[in-house]
C-alpha cells in the first residue's frame, strides 16, 4: 500500500523523525487518542507516527473538530431550502436574502476557555466566528451571544459575567462590529461550566460566495494574518474532555485576542476578495494551519506541502507540532491564482499584516509537511477525513416528569410581578447591553430592548435605493431542555422563528449551537439526540432549516453536567425596514392576545422564583398553532396595522405586558380575567399584539381561524390587573433595572 | 461641499461618518488613507471618523497622531480648515495639539455604549448653525475613553473663550470636566466630540437628532463653494 512507503526517500530528503512506538502510543493517549482511535491512525499511516502526525490526527479527531459522537444525530436535521445557499460544513451557513444578496452566519461556543479566563475566552470566541463570516466573503454586519452563567449569588459567577461581556464588547466594539441582540440565563447547573456562544451575521452578494475547496496543482498556499506563537496548542483538545480541579492550569491554552488585527484582516480580505486572486480560504481557528491545511486540500481532493520555515513566527525555536497546533488568532490560510502573489501582498502589506506563500497544492492527495530540511508529517488526506472516528454511541431517554397539578399562588400577582421582573433570568440587561456598542455601522434600526429581534438595516441595499432588512435573535430555554429534551429543543427552534415573526421579518433558518455534557454518558447522550429530534420536526414544520452550526460537548465539572442547552441563532428577513415593530408599548392602544392560554406552570419561571420548585414537563409545542399564530401575526404586521407586538415567553402573559410597558412607560388597564396559571403560565404560540382597533384584529384572526382575545387597553402609568389592583410602571421599571447591576456592585 | 474622511488603521465608523456627510451634502466624501502626506486639492471639511486606531494599544489617539497625514492636517487647520474629529478622532486631535486636554478612561472603567443628550453651547460654528442655542439632542454614545480633562486654567479658558460647543445634559457619566462633550479651536473651526451624530442621521436608524449637525457643515460650505 502506498501508505507504507518511506516518504522522506521520495523527496531525498531525511526520513521521517518517527516517535518510539511505546512512547507514541503513551503520547496519544496524552493527546485525547482513545486506543482504538490511535489503531485506526498507524493504519492509515502503515507505521509509527512523528509527533507532527501524532498531534494532526488527535485534533483532527478531537470531538471540536471532527464531531465525532454528534454527527449521526445532526444528519437529522433539516437543512435544505430554496432560499439556502451553502448549507453545514463550510465556515458558515448562507442564504439569499433578496435583491442579489445573501446573509451569512454561525454560532460557535467558546465556553471552555471562558471559564478559564474569561475576557480572552470570550474575545476570542467573538473574533472566530468573524473569522468563519468574513472568510465566506461576507462584511460581518452584527454579532449576537447567548450566554449562561452559574448561581448570581456566587462571587466566582459574577467575575465570570463581568470577564465575558468586557471581552465580548472588547473585542466586538474594537473590530467595529455592532452587538446587537443575546440572551443571558443564570442556573447554578452552569456553576464549573458557563456558556459563552458567539453568532456573527455577515452580508455579501450572493454570487461573490468564497468557500474552503481548493483546486489547481501548484497555487501558492498563503498564510496571512498575525504571527504564529505557542498560545492555544491543544486547544481543540482540551475543549473535547471533562473539565476537574486542575482546569486552572491550563489556562496557557487559552489564546489571546487582538481586535485590531482582526480588524486589519476583515479589511484586507475584503479588499483582496473584490479582486479575482483567491482560490480557496480558510480562517485558522480550533487547531490551526492542521484543520485549516487538512480542510482545504482535502475538500478539494488536492494534495498539499507546507514549509513550515516560511511561516511568520511570533516566538524563536518553534517546532513544526507546535506551528501546527498553534491556536495563535486572527490568521488565514488562501490559495491563490497563480501570478496573483504579488497583487495579494501589496494589500496585506497596506494593512500592515504579515503575508507569506508557505507552500502549494499537489495532486498527491498527502499533506506533506517540511520544517528545516526534514519532513515532519507525510499523511493521506483522504482516510483522515474518510476513516475518522464516528460514534452511534448508547442513548438513554429522559424520563417524561409527571403533570405539575395543582400549585397554590403563595403571594398574589403584582408581589409575584414584581419579583418575577427583578429576577435574574427576567430582570433589564441593559448593564450588559450599555457596554457593547451596537450601533457602528450605522444601520441599527432595533437594538436591544427595543424589539424581540434585533433588526439591521443592509447598507448595500440602501445603496441601492432598497430597505431590506435583517432580523436576528438567539434562543433556548435550558431549563424546559432540562425536563423534555425534545419539547426543549422543538421550543427553541419555535422562539426563535417567534421572536423574528413578531418584529415583521419572515424567519428563514437557523444556526445552532449545542451545548451538552459527556457525550458517553447515555442519558446525556439521549438528552442530544431528543434534542435533534425536537429541533428538526420545528425546523420542518416552520420552513427553518439549520444552514450552519457549532457542537460543544462535555460541558461537564467534577462529574456534574451542565443543562442541556441547544443555542438558536435565527435569521429572518424584511423587506421593508420601515415596517419593523417593536415592543414599546404606545397609549390609547387595544391590547390583543394571540393565542390560547391553558395556564401551564410547569417548568416556568413563576414556578421556580415564585413557588420554589423546578417541576413539572415544559409547554408542550404545537408547531402548527406556532405557524399559524405566527403567520397571521406577521401578516397584520406587515399590513400595517400593529403599533408593537410582543411574544410571550418566559414568565408568561403578565410579564409580556411588564416588558411592553417598562420598554416605554405607558401602563395598561387589563380586563381579561384569571389567576396566576393564566398570567404567568408559559404556553406557547403566543403574542401580546398593541394595536388602534382591537375589534378588527379580533375579527381577522377569527377569520383566519387563529385564537385571539382583548385583553385591555394601554395608557396611564400603572399596570391594572383585575382583582389584584394596581402598580405603578415605573416601580416595576425600577426594580427591572436595579437588579442586575446591584448583583454586579464591586465586580 | 467637499470633504474628506481620513482612514487609520482601526478606524470603524468611516462608513457612517460617509453616510451622514452624503446624506446631508449630496455628496460622497473622499477617504484618505492615514499614510498619504498631502490632503485632495480644495477641501472645505476632513474628518478624524470613531474607531480604535491602532487598537488604542498606546493612549486611543496617540499612534494616529503621529501618521503621516496628520502634517497635512495640521497645515490644513492652520491655514484656516475646518477639522471635525469625533470619538477616536477627537482623542487625535487632542494628541496632536489641535484642541487642548485629554480624554482619560471614564469615570464609570467601563465602555458606554448608549444614547446620551447634549446641549447645544454654541449654535454659530460651521457645525452647529442648524441647532439652536441651548438645543438639546440625543445621540450615540461608544467609548471608553470620553473622560474630557484639562488643568483648571485650560478649563477657564476654554469656558471663557466660549469654546464648549456641546456639553452632557442629562448625565455625565464619563465624568468629563465640567460635562464637556465637544470643545472647538479658537477659531471655531476644528472641533473635537466624543458622542456619534453621525449615528442620528436617519429616522429609520437611530432618529435624525444629529442630522443638524451635518446639515450645518453642508449649507455652510454651500455658500463657501
Amino acid at each position: 500500500m502506498d501508505n507504507a512507503a518511506t516518504p522522506g526517500e521520495k523527496h531525498g530528503m531525511t526520513a521521517l523523525p518517527l516517535l518510539d512506538p511505546a512512547r507514541a502510543a503513551q503520547l496519544a493517549a496524552e493527546f485525547g487518542l482513545k486506543p482504538d482511535e490511535y489503531e485506526r491512525a498507524l493504519g492509515i499511516l502503515g507505521r509509527t507516527p512523528t509527533l507532527t502526525e501524532l498531534g494532526v490526527f488527535s485534533v483532527m479527531w478531537s470531538e471540536h473538530c471532527s464531531y465525532k459522537s454528534s454527527r449521526v444525530w445532526l444528519r437529522e436535521l433539516p437543512t435544505k431550502a430554496p432560499w439556502v445557499l451553502v448549507g453545514p460544513g463550510e465556515n458558515a451557513g448562507v442564504i439569499a436574502i433578496g435583491e442579489g444578496l445573501a446573509a451569512v452566519f454561525k454560532m460557535e461556543s467558546h465556553n471552555h476557555p471562558s471559564f478559564i479566563e474569561p475576557y480572552n475566552g470570550a474575545a476570542t470566541g467573538v473574533g472566530g466566528i468573524l473569522r468563519d463570516v468574513f472568510t465566506m466573503g461576507a462584511r460581518p454586519i452584527a454579532n449576537l451571544n447567548a450566554l449562561r452563567f452559574g448561581d448570581p449569588a456566587l462571587p466566582r459567577t459574577r467575575q465570570i459575567l463581568d470577564g465575558v461581556v468586557r471581552g465580548i464588547g472588547g473585542y466586538g466594539n474594537c473590530v467595529g462590529v455592532p452587538t446587537v441582540g443575546g440572551e443571558v440565563n443564570f442556573h447554578p447547573a452552569y456553576n464549573g461550566n458557563p456558556l459563552v456562544n458567539a453568532m456573527t451575521v455577515g452580508i455579501l452578494r450572493a454570487d461573490r460566495i468564497f468557500t474552503a475547496a481548493a483546486t489547481g496543482v501548484g497555487n501558492p498556499v498563503v498564510y496571512v494574518g498575525s504571527k504564529t506563537g505557542r498560545d492555544g496548542i491543544h486547544g481543540a483538545t482540551m475543549s473535547s474532555t471533562e473539565f476537574s480541579a486542575d482546569s486552572e492550569e491550563k489556562r496557557p491554552t487559552v489564546q489571546i485576542g487582538d481586535p485590531f488585527a482582526e480588524k486589519l484582516l476583515i479589511e484586507a480580505c475584503l479588499e483582496l476578495m473584490a479582486t479575482d486572486a483567491i482560490v480557496a480560504i480558510q480562517d485558522m481557528g480550533a487547531a490551526g494551519l492542521t484543520s485549516s491545511s487538512v480542510e482545504m486540500a482535502g475538500k478539494g481532493g488536492m494534495g498539499i506541502e507546507l514549509e513550515l520555515d516560511s511561516v511568520p513566527q511570533r516566538e524563536t525555536g518553534m517546532t513544526a507540532y507546535e506551528m501546527m497546533l498553534s491556536e495563535s488568532q486572527e490568521r488565514m490560510l488562501m490559495v491563490l491564482k497563480p501570478g496573483r502573489e504579488e497583487l495579494a501582498e501589496s494589500i496585506f502589506h497596506k494593512w500592515e499584516l504579515d503575508f507569506a506563500v508557505i507552500g502549494r497544492l499537489t495532486d498527491t492527495g498527502r499533506i506533506v509537511i517540511r520544517h528545516k530540511g526534514v519532513t515532519e508529517a507525510d499523511i493521506l488526506l483522504a482516510p483522515l477525513e474518510s476513516e475518522a472516528p464516528l460514534y452511534r454511541r448508547p442513548t438513554e431517554e429522559t424520563p417524561k416528569l409527571p403533570p405539575l397539578g395543582e400549585v397554590a399562588d403563595p403571594l398574589g400577582l403584582l408581589p409575584a410581578l414584581e419579583k418575577l421582573v427583578a429576577s435574574p433570568d427576567l430582570c433589564s440587561r441593559r448593564w450588559i447591553w450599555d457596554q457593547y456598542d451596537a450601533q457602528v455601522g450605522g444601520q441599527t434600526s432595533k437594538r436591544p430592548g427595543q424589539a424581540d429581534a434585533a433588526v439591521v438595516r443592509v447598507e448595500e441595499s440602501v445603496d441601492a435605493g432598497g430597505k431590506l432588512a435583517v432580523a436576528l435573535t438567539t434562543d433556548t430555554t435550558p431549563r424546559y431542555c432540562q425536563a423534555d429534551p425534545e419539547e426543549g429543543g422543538k421550543q427553541a427552534v419555535a422562539e426563535a422563528w417567534r421572536n423574528i415573526t413578531a418584529t415583521g421579518a419572515l424567519p428563514r433558518a437557523i444556526t445552532d449551537n449545542m451545548n451538552f455534557g459527556n457525550p458517553e454518558k447515555p442519558r446525556i447522550m439521549g438528552q442530544f439526540a431528543a434534542a435533534v429530534r425536537g429541533m428538526a420536526a420545528a425546523c420542518n414544520a416552520l420552513d427553518f432549516p439549520v444552514v450552519s452550526g457549532n457542537v460543544s460537548l462535555y460541558n461537564e465539572t467534577e462529574g456534574r453536567a451542565i443543562l442541556p442547552t441547544p443555542a438558536i441563532g435565527g435569521v429572518g428577513v424584511l423587506e421593508d425596514v420601515a415596517k419593523a415593530v417593536g415592543l414599546a408599548l404606545p397609549p390609547a392602544c387595544d391590547l390583543v392576545l394571540v393565542g390560547e392560554t391553558r395556564g401551564h406552570l410547569g417548568q416556568s419561571l413563576w414556578l421556580r422564583e415564585v413557588a420554589g420548585r423546578e417541576e413539572g414537563p415544559p409547554p408542550p409545542v404545537d408547531l402548527q398553532a406556532e405557524r399559524r399564530n405566527g403567520d397571521f401575526v406577521r401578516g397584520e404586521i406587515l399590513a400595517g396595522r400593529i403599533r408593537a407586538c410582543h411574544d410571550c415567553a418566559d414568565g408568561g402573559l403578565l410579564v409580556t405586558v411588564a416588558e411592553m410597558a417598562m420598554a416605554s412607560g405607558v401602563g395598561a388597564t387589563l380586563e381579561a380575567e384569571g389567576d396566576h396559571g393564566f398570567w404567568f403560565g408559559e404556553d406557547q404560540a403566543r403574542y401580546v399584539l398593541a394595536v388602534e382597533d382591537g375589534a378588527a384584529l379580533l375579527a381577522a384572526a377569527e377569520a383566519a381561524g387563529v385564537p385571539a382575545r382583548r385583553l385591555g387597553r394601554s395608557g396611564g402609568g400603572d399596570l391594572v390587573v383585575p382583582g389584584a389592583g394596581a402598580i405603578s410602571v415605573a416601580k416595576l421599571a425600577a426594580a427591572n433595572e436595579a437588579a442586575l447591576p446591584a448583583l454586579m456592585q464591586g465586580v | 461641499m467637499k470633504a474628506a474622511i481620513v482612514h487609520f488603521p482601526g478606524t470603524n465608523r468611516e462608513r457612517d461618518m460617509a453616510i451622514a456627510l452624503r446624506q446631508a451634502s449630496g455628496q460622497r466624501p473622499q477617504m484618505v488613507w492615514h499614510r498619504e502626506t498631502e490632503l485632495p486639492q480644495g477641501l472645505d471639511l476632513v474628518v478624524l471618523p470613531g474607531g480604535f486606531s491602532y487598537g488604542d494599544y498606546l493612549r486611543c489617539g496617540a499612534m494616529a497622531a503621529q501618521s503621516p497625514v496628520m502634517g497635512a492636517v495640521r497645515d490644513f487647520a492652520a491655514k484656516g480648515g475646518h477639522v471635525l474629529g469625533v470619538c477616536n478622532g477627537f482623542q487625535m486631535l487632542t494628541e496632536a495639539g489641535l484642541l487642548p486636554g485629554a480624554l482619560l478612561r471614564n469615570a464609570t472603567l467601563r465602555f458606554l455604549a448608549m444614547d446620551c443628550t447634549m446641549k447645544v453651547e454654541r449654535a454659530d460654528t460651521a457645525y452647529t448653525r442648524h441647532f439652536q442655542p441651548g438645543q438639546r439632542f440625543r445621540a450615540t454614545m461608544a467609548h471608553g475613553d470620553g473622560n474630557y480633562f484639562a488643568d483648571d486654567a485650560t478649563i477657564e479658558r476654554l469656558e471663557g473663550a466660549n469654546r464648549v460647543v456641546f456639553r452632557y445634559d442629562d448625565a455625565n457619566l464619563n465624568g468629563s470636566r465640567n460635562a464637556i462633550a465637544g470643545i472647538c479651536s479658537e477659531n471655531g473651526r476644528v472641533l473635537g466630540l466624543m458622542p456619534h451624530p453621525e449615528n442620528c442621521v436617519d429616522p429609520l436608524v437611530g432618529g435624525e437628532d444629529g442630522l443638524p449637525l451635518f446639515l450645518s457643515l453642508a449649507e455652510s460650505f454651500a455658500e463657501a463653494g
